[in-house]
């Protein structure tokens, strides 16, 4: 045990900050980006017209089934040749997060609109709201409580996944960490950090979660 | 005030209604009444475009619903609706369930607004459950607030879906006093109901659907002492011999 130095942390602290500024970065732009078009999908896919509906089907079925580190590995290589120039890694990442992410949350969001009673709809159209009057006033505002909890799991699983983006060059704080481990020599401790770090942020998180279930059955 | 003519309309492959045309003039209380499955609340429901129509024309003060050029949300605020579940909004006081519409289609001011919701809610009995939340309301209660919530955007006429069907017995009647006010007063009413002793007491004309047809529209009077066909005959049999 003597052999452990548990200094590297607090030397590589500023380096690893900026790691753990990134993931969080990502979680955030993955998280708002991606409920803007995902509630955007969630809509196309409740359209009474039927392309509209199957090409966000579609989208939502193909970004569900590959994987994300595909998707990054896509956006990489594949934009900049489409758009004939470097779009560099961070904004690669950032968008192939948003519209991964999208697919997820365009599930959370069908669901969260299917959980309220078709009469709230009918009852607010009855007197006179038009369609998204309804959607705003009532059938979102009950929605958002039945979706919160699957959204703060949601997040947890970006958080998770933003460890991914090494693939395309940059160092999320999972990435940091492995930096110093092999730079300086100290796998054990610095990997040990890591587990702790998504130990607490996941487990704090998902404590929200439960108590938010629980609030919503008093 | 209210004209059907000829309304057929279905779910998918199973028609609803067949041909039903009748009128409902201004001032004039109207309950609907039938078997379950008979199409009576499909039929109101027409009326304020909730239920699309297949064929036949209906028109709500001149104007028509099925036209695609008809204003739809404008038309429906002509049109108070109450439902058999209250479908109040959970997530709003009874004061700010009333003024919504209020506020969002009509465009009153939000004190304007919550000065007509109290008035209501008074009217219907509920001056100090202003500030309580449907689940806190008994459905006697809810069903009041729906009521007024209905009259806020003072409607030319009111439908009633059930609206005594989902309540405990003892908070029938409640209810079915708030809407023989209204009757007094002189609304329009369209009333699905099984409440008998409300169409006897209230009602001028009764309709009795079933199959998705209106099988009588007559004075209630010779509904309740003579009804024509023998469908009604049985129908009452049941819904009057308990």
């Amino acid at each position: 045990m003597s052999d452990f130095d548990w200094s590297v942390i607090a030397r590589s602290w500023s380096f690893l900050a900026e790691g753990m500024a990134l993931s969080a970065l990502l979680v955030a732009v993955a998280t708002a980006g991606g409920l803007v078009f995902g509630f955007g999908l969630a809509l196309m896919r409740r359209s009474r017209y039927a392309v509209i509906a199957a090409l966000a089907t579609a989208y939502v079925t193909v970004m569900r089934t590959v994987p994300l580190i595909l998707v990054l590995f896509w956006f990489y290589f594949l934009v900049p040749l489409v758009i004939g120039r470097p779009v560099g890694s961070l904004a690669s990442a950032l968008i192939a997060f948003v519209l991964f992410e999208a697919a997820f949350y365009c599930e959370i969001v069908r669901s969260a609109i299917a959980s309220v009673r078709p009469g709230q709809t009918e009852a607010a159209l009855a007197t006179g709201l038009r369609p998204s009057q309804v959607m705003r006033h009532i059938v979102m505002p009950q929605g958002l409580r039945a979706m919160t909890p699957l959204l703060l799991n949601q997040i947890i699983i970006v958080f998770q996944d933003t460890s991914l983006v090494y693939v395309v060059a940059l160092r999320d704080f999972m990435t940091t960490a492995s930096v110093v481990a092999s730079r300086d020599g100290r796998p054990t401790e610095m990997y040990t950090l890591v587990a702790v770090v998504y130990l607490a942020i996941c487990f704090s998180l998902s404590k929200v979660v439960e108590r938010y279930g629980k609030g919503q059955r008093q | 005030m209210i004209v059907l003519e000829n309304v057929q309309t279905s779910y998918g492959r199973t028609q609803v209604l067949r041909g039903c045309t009748a009128t409902i003039k201004l001032g004039e209380v109207v309950v609907v009444c039938g078997p379950s499955g008979s199409g009576k609340s499909t039929l109101i429901k027409c009326i304020n475009g909730l239920v699309p129509i297949d064929h036949g024309t209906i028109t709500v003060d001149g104007v028509p619903v099925a036209d695609k050029r008809t204003d739809l949300p404008k038309l429906r605020t002509r049109i108070g609706m109450v439902f058999q579940n209250f479908e109040l909004y959970p997530h709003m006081t009874a004061l700010q369930n009333v003024s919504l519409a209020q506020i969002h289609v009509l465009k009153r001011s939000r004190a304007e607004a919550d000065a007509r919701s109290e008035h209501l809610l008074t009217r219907v009995g509920l001056s100090s459950k202003l500030a309580s939340r449907p689940e806190q309301l008994s459905g006697g209660q809810q069903q009041r607030v729906s009521i007024a919530r209905a009259l806020a955007m003072d409607p030319k006429a009111m439908l009633f879906d059930e609206p005594t069907s989902a309540l405990d017995p003892e908070m029938v009647n409640e209810v079915l006093e708030v809407m023989q006010a209204l009757a007094l007063d002189g609304m329009t009413m369209m009333v699905v109901t099984h409440e008998m002793g409300f169409a006897k007491r209230v009602a001028e004309r009764v309709l009795f659907m079933d199959g998705g047809e209106i099988l009588e529209d007559v004075p209630k009077a010779q509904f309740f002492a003579a009804p024509s066909t023998e469908r009604a005959r049985q129908f009452l049999d049941k819904v009057l011999s308990h």
